[in-house]
Parts: C-alpha cells; sequence; structure tokens
C-alpha cells in the first residue's frame, strides 16, 4: 500500500476525533452555558454568586493549565477518565464559562417588560425563561455563540498535549516519520479553517432564518 | 371571557369578600415613601379608575397587586385569598389577575396568534387546539382577528394593544389591571383600545384602570380613585368627583388635565 494513502487515513481519523470533540464539547457548553447564565439572573442570591465565581474561575485560567490538571492530576486523587472524555469535559466546563457569558449579554437585550409579562400571565421563572427570555435572548447573540464555537473548535488542539490523538495530535506523529512539515501542518490548517468556516455558514443561515420581525 | 360574564355567579361564591382589597399598603423605593397607607377595596364586577398626578403611585399600587412589586407592608387580597408570596402559588395567582402595560409588552418572537395561547397552554393547560380556537375568538372580539398570524412588530400600537388585552383575557382572569394602557398610543388610536375596554366593563369585568382619559372614566367607571403622592386622597362616583372633587389637590390636578 502507498504510504501516502496510509497517513490519510491516520490524519482523517485525526480530523475525525476533532470534529466528535468540538460536537460533544459544543452542545455540553451550550447546556451548561445556559445553566450558568440562568443561575446569574435567578432570583437566589445565593446561586447568582455561584454563578458568577464559576464564570470568574474559568475565564481566568488558562485552558491548557485546567487539561494538564484533570488530566495529570486527578488521577492522583484517585479519579480517572478516558482521555477523550477529560478533554471534552475541561473544554465543555471553560467554554461554558463563555457561552454563559454570551447568553447572559442576550438576555440583557430583551427588555424587562418581556419578563413582567411573562409573569403576569402565570408563567414561572422557569417558563418565562423558556418561553419568553431565552428565545429572544438567542436571537440576539448567535454571531457571537458562532465565534465561541469556532474558537472552541482551535482550542481543541490543545487536547493534544494531554495525549488526545486529534487532528493537531496526528499531523504532528505523521511529521514525526515524514518530516514534510509544510505540507502536512498546511493540510491541518486547512481543515481547520474549511470546518470554521463551515461552523460560520450554519450560524450565518441561523441568524437569518430566526431573525425576529421588527 | 367568551359569552355571559360569570360576575354574578362569582359573587355568589363569597357574597361578602370583595375581588381585591387592599389594606395599610405601604411601599418604599430605597427612603422614597411611595405608597403611604393605602387602603382599596374593589367589588367584584366594579371599574375603578384611578388617576393622580405623576409620580404619585398609580404604577406601583397597581404592580403590587400582582406583585410585580413586593410591598413593604399592608395585606392586599384577591378574592379573598392573601397574595402568595413567590412560587408556584404567586404564578397561580397571576394568571387569575390579568395586566395591561402601557408599553404592550406583547413577546416579539411570537406571533399575535402565539402570544394569546402562550399562558392557556402553558400555565392553564390547555389544549392546543382548544387554547388556538379560544384566542381567534378573542382576537375577533378586540377586532384584530385577521392579524392572528401577524408579529407585533407588524401592527399599529393599538392593535398590538388590543393585542395585549387578548393576551391577558385568554387566563380568563378574575380582575384585570390597566396601567396607562392609551398613554403611548397616537391619538387615532386611543379610542380603538378604549372601546374594547368600556364593553368589558360593560360584560362585567372588574377591572382597575390607571388612565387620563377622563371620557373613560365617565363612559365605564363606577368609582374614581384619586391619589397623590402615595396616599389615596378622594374616592367617589365619576359624576360626583368631576362634578364637585372635594379636595384641593383633586381640584388643582383636574384642571390641569381638562383645560387641553
Ligand atoms: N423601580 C423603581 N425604583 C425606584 N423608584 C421607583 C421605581 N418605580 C417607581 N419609583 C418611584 O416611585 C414613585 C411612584 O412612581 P409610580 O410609577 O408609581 O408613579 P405613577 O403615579 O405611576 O406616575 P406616572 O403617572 O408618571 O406613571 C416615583 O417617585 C418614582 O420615581
Ligand atoms: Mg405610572
Amino acid at each position: 500500500m502507498n504510504p501516502f494513502s496510509g497517513y490519510l487515513t491516520e490524519l482523517g481519523h485525526g480530523l475525525v476525533t476533532t470534529v466528535e470533540l468540538t460536537v460533544v464539547t459544543t452542545i455540553a457548553a451550550l447546556l451548561l452555558g445556559v445553566v450558568v447564565a440562568t443561575l446569574r439572573i435567578c432570583p437566589v442570591p445565593l446561586l447568582r454568586t455561584v454563578g458568577l465565581v464559576y464564570v470568574e474561575v474559568l475565564q481566568n485560567l488558562p485552558l491548557l493549565a485546567l487539561l494538564v490538571l484533570f488530566v495529570f492530576a486527578l488521577p492522583q486523587l484517585g479519579i480517572t477518565f478516558p482521555l477523550f472524555t477529560s478533554a471534552a469535559i475541561v473544554i465543555a466546563a471553560y467554554e461554558g464559562a463563555y457561552f454563559a457569558e454570551a447568553i447572559r449579554a442576550g438576555i440583557n437585550t430583551v427588555g424587562v417588560g418581556q419578563a413582567e409579562a411573562a409573569r403576569a400571565i402565570g408563567l414561572t421563572f422557569s417558563q418565562s425563561l423558556r418561553y419568553v427570555i431565552l428565545p429572544q435572548a438567542f436571537r440576539a447573540v448567535i454571531q457571537p455563540m458562532g465565534n465561541i464555537s469556532i474558537a472552541l473548535l482551535m482550542n481543541t488542539s490543545l487536547a493534544a498535549a494531554v495525549g488526545v490523538v486529534e487532528l493537531t495530535q496526528t499531523a504532528n506523529n505523521v511529521n514525526l516519520v515524514e518530516a514534510q512539515p509544510l505540507l502536512i501542518f498546511t493540510g491541518a490548517g486547512l481543515a481547520y479553517m474549511l470546518l470554521a468556516l463551515l461552523i460560520g455558514l450554519v450560524t450565518g443561515r441561523l441568524e437569518r432564518r430566526l431573525a425576529i420581525v421588527r | 371571557m367568551t359569552g355571559t360574564p360569570s360576575a354574578d355567579l362569582r359573587a355568589a361564591d363569597h357574597p361578602a369578600a370583595p375581588m381585591v382589597a387592599v389594606r395599610g399598603l405601604q411601599k418604599w423605593f430605597g427612603t422614597n415613601h411611595v405608597l403611604r397607607d393605602v387602603d382599596l377595596t374593589v367589588a367584584t364586577g366594579e371599574v375603578v379608575v384611578v388617576i393622580g398626578p405623576s409620580g404619585s403611585g398609580k404604577s406601583t399600587l397597581c404592580r403590587c397587586l400582582n406583585r410585580l412589586e413586593v410591598a413593604g407592608a399592608g395585606s392586599i387580597e384577591i378574592d379573598g385569598r392573601p397574595l402568595p408570596a413567590e412560587g408556584r402559588d404567586l404564578a397561580r395567582l397571576r394568571a387569575d389577575v390579568g395586566m395591561v402595560f402601557q408599553s404592550f409588552n406583547l413577546f416579539g418572537h411570537r406571533t399575535v396568534l402565539e402570544n394569546v395561547t402562550l399562558g392557556p397552554t402553558k400555565v392553564r393547560k390547555v389544549p392546543r387546539a382548544q387554547a388556538r380556537a379560544e384566542a381567534r375568538v378573542l382576537l375577533d372580539r378586540v377586532g384584530i382577528a385577521d392579524k392572528a398570524d401577524a408579529y407585533p412588530a407588524q401592527l399599529s400600537g393599538g392593535q398590538q394593544q388590543r393585542a395585549a388585552i387578548a393576551r391577558a383575557l385568554a387566563m380568563r382572569p378574575k380582575v384585570m389591571l390597566f396601567d396607562e394602557p392609551t398613554s403611548a398610543l397616537d391619538p387615532e388610536m386611543v379610542n380603538e383600545v378604549l372601546d374594547v375596554m368600556v364593553s368589558l366593563a360593560a360584560d362585567g369585568m372588574t377591572m382597575i384602570v390607571v388612565t387620563h382619559e377622563m371620557g373613560f372614566a365617565r363612559r365605564a367607571a363606577d368609582r374614581v380613585v384619586f391619589m397623590d403622592d402615595g396616599r389615596i386622597v378622594e374616592s367617589a362616583g365619576p359624576e360626583e368627583f368631576f362634578a364637585a372633587p372635594r379636595s384641593e389637590r383633586a381640584r388643582d390636578f383636574l384642571s390641569k388635565i381638562l383645560q387641553h
């Protein structure tokens, strides 16, 4: 078999891992973002503080440090996860803080009158959020959330540092054998770019489709 | 709210209890004493118009009645039951108290019909098809049946406010609160909203209406309440109040707003 096609298969696997990590993590981070944004605006002061502390802590630590801490320090306490799962958890927790802030900014664009009208017809706090506030908040911040997803995609490459064999790690491995850095890393870079373009395309479409009639 | 008014039936449930009973209500915003010992009783089916100068506490009183503002002291009873604190009980009470805002506050991402059905389906658990059918009846009643599938931003102010009234009515409230429902409207749209309110009043709805529309007060009010500086200064039938206000403040206020 031609060695080049063997590398292509390997790189393909790396790409698939990167896509999987991005998709799984984006979904988890979004859910976490909704929860944390909700905490930050909920009527209970203690929960608001919890939300604030979460965002401040996660946004003020380097992702790489968090990854290393989670993957190498937790096992010392007897807690181990598969590598992919560890990376997904840490990146989701980290990007969740950014999603939370974007969603909170979206919530702030929704007038207080909307929340009052929702409560006035008897919706509970969580119903108001779900049916009135969040749908309008999300529409206002689709673009920034798309940007966070792109940043998340790029950040999955840090998982290489803790041993996840995703696209960057694969490119590295192939390069160690082939010593063709220009070709291999340009190729990997193009793959990242294409994925980012795809995310941008999807967010653009979403934004147009969901635009509120004004 | 379709068909016959059930005000009389409700009165039979609680022959003695008024629909709204406010006693000794106090409200502070920081050090600003906004409501000072307010007492107000509204009988079932009664229409009370609240007037008074800007900053006298009319909106605050309204908002205390469904706990959008939390009163500092005093008691509020709706249909014989004290206002619950937070939580599900409060949500349930709010479903029984309709509120119409000066700025309409329709849900911008939902069509007019969806605005009207949201409460019934999510709060009252009315089946979707039934809620939609009832919503269409209500939209027809307020004269915007043809706007059911439009979004709020595609409606005129008067149409938006009538949609907001339909949204409140869809909950079959026991009492309706209106906080200056026509103040944000262009003059030519004021009457289309007032006409809906007058017909509601004629159907026996219990209403508390903050407004400067003296025409509405004359046509529909059973009683006019005049507020000044956080107090209810005067309370009288509209004829009596407009013909001969007892307090100096009310005379002064009327002379100002009736000039134009
Ligand atoms: N959310 C708030 N925070 C602080 N002060 C407030 C708040 N809402 C109202 N106030 C103050 O409470 C007082 C009464 O206000 P309120 O809105 O009830 O008056 P109003 O009679 O409705 O006046 P208007 O005719 O202008 O609507 C005013 O002094 C106002 O500045
Ligand atoms: Mg007011």
